[in-house]
């Protein structure tokens, strides 16, 4: 359990180093999913399109934050005996409210996203930083965490759906790029340099995800920086 | 160590918090739920005739939605012989009394004994005049359910446009009939009765159509959803045919 921070300043909303750490550690050092590799499943489903993984890494940010927060406000009066299931029960209420939320706000988009909303519930990374951190540091710290770990998993997500939806339908965030028709920016049809190029359908569908997540877990642990260790 | 006393409090508590919390919640926005989905149902059906309103069809708000409905849409609901149901009628069987035919929930209606069923019929008169019968049908597709809207153009014979969902089908294979603008266009001009006056409907045909009028190119990959899509078509225009057929006439 060494996530436990060391120096504890009980009381007291700050933002010093420490506050500054919790949010910048995910982005890169302690990134959730190529560091922790917890969260792979969603990584794999919603990483077809840019926008599906935006509003997804938007959803997890909100329920990790306050999960978080409320399983570290109440750590000390949730018994022991029932702490998983407590957990899951707040998990479970905030994921419901994003649910009905979205369906309201935009209804094309939780027409989508359809599951996939549901199932944060069981996101690892959600019930792993409740039981690393908020079961044993101050809201104020807990709920810092929960949006660091949020963004840290969003830039993933993003980083992932970015190449699947370029590669597999010419499309960066619907924008065309390239394709078959005029209206892409690079028309394959009459271009002389990329006249051979082909959507690869392959990678719209899941298992390329695991190849690009392989990958990108490959790149910043055996490229970037080769000392990341996963230390919770 | 907690006492099983204060478990058990914490849990009660715990639990009714939560469920007011969420029970305020759902209720509270069901209203805005109920419209949401009432407009992503009339998107879909006007969808399929998407090229008679044109490039603005992308850009429609919901309020552009519910009026081109409140205006240019008649919505019929009709029975399997072909004979519009009334509202008084309606309530007698036991639906809503402010139901519509967009509202029809065609999940419930296919699990009912066929002479049971009640179909949704839209009139839509397009801004030229033109008139367009649009119908709803229901299959199965590799996974789960697939549904449709077709359109169909005055003479009740050649399809003006279609409009497919699905619940699960595969992106990028199955999903295609959703997503593949090229596919659904294939539909526009084909027809559902032969010369002589014979249903025929449309078949998506695996490896290429040899049938210019009645047939279209299938998906690679996706054999099985596009099976579905066909058996869905001729089954599901046939259960117009009562009242299609009287409008030949």
């Amino acid at each position: 359990m060494a996530d436990v921070a060391v120096k504890k300043k009980e009381g007291g909303i700050q933002f010093g180093k420490n506050e500054k750490k919790l949010l910048t550690d995910p982005l890169n050092d302690n990134n959730p999913i190529t560091v922790q590799v917890l969260g792979i499943c969603s990584a794999l489903a919603v990483t077809t399109l840019m926008n599906k993984a935006l509003v997804m890494s938007i959803a997890v940010i909100f329920v990790l934050a306050l999960s978080n927060l409320f399983t570290s406000l109440l750590r000390n009066a949730i018994p022991k005996q029932v702490r998983m299931i407590v957990q899951l029960v707040i998990i479970a209420t905030l994921v419901t409210v994003v649910e009905l939320g979205l369906k309201a706000i935009d209804y094309n988009v939780y027409k989508e996203l359809s599951v996939f909303i549901g199932l944060i519930i069981t996101n690892c990374i959600i019930m792993g930083r409740l039981e690393a951190f908020a079961m044993a540091n101050s809201p104020w710290r807990s709920f810092l965490d929960g949006i660091g770990n949020g963004i840290g998993y969003g830039i993933i997500l993003i980083i992932v759906a970015f190449f699947r939806e370029l590669l597999g339908k010419g499309t960066v965030f619907g924008w065309k790029v390239i394709g078959t028709t005029p209206d892409y920016l690079i028309n394959t049809t009459d271009s002389f340099l990329f006249g051979w190029y082909e959507n690869n359908n392959l990678m719209v569908l899941f298992p390329s995800a695991m190849f690009v997540i392989g990958i990108l877990i490959w790149v910043h642990r055996g490229i970037i920086n080769k000392n990341l260790v996963d230390v919770s | 160590m907690h006492s099983t006393n204060y478990i058990i409090k914490f849990v009660l508590i715990l639990t009714t918090i939560v469920a007011v919390v969420l029970s305020l919640m759902s209720t509270g926005l069901k209203p805005i739920h109920d419209q949401n989905e009432a407009v992503y149902n009339k998107s879909a059906i006007l969808s399929a005739i998407s090229s008679e309103i044109g490039d603005k069809f992308a850009t429609l708000t919901s309020e552009d939605i519910d009026a081109i409905f409140d205006k240019d849409v008649k919505q019929m609901i009709i029975d399997m012989e072909g004979n519009i149901v009334k509202s008084e009628e309606l309530a007698n069987m036991g639906y809503k009394q402010d139901v519509t035919a967009e509202s029809l929930d065609m999940e419930k209606e296919m699990k009912k004994p066929e002479k049971d069923r009640l179909l949704p019929l839209y009139k839509y008169t397009a801004p030229s005049g033109d008139l367009y019968y649009i119908v709803s049908v229901r299959g199965k597709g590799l996974w789960d359910a697939i549904w449709g809207n077709i359109a169909i153009r005055s003479d009740i014979t050649t399809i003006a446009g279609v409009s497919f969902d699905h619940k699960a089908e595969t992106p990028g294979l199955g999903a295609e009939i959703k997503d593949s603008k090229a596919f659904q266009e294939q539909f526009k001009g084909k027809k559902i009765y032969d010369d002589q006056g014979k249903y025929t409907s449309v078949a998506v045909i695996k490896g290429g159509a040899k049938d210019p009028e009645h047939e279209v190119d299938g998906i690679s990959g996706a054999t099985i959803t596009a099976d579905g899509v066909t058996e869905m078509m001729w089954r599901g225009i046939a259960y117009y045919k009562p009242y299609l057929n009287e409008l030949k006439k």
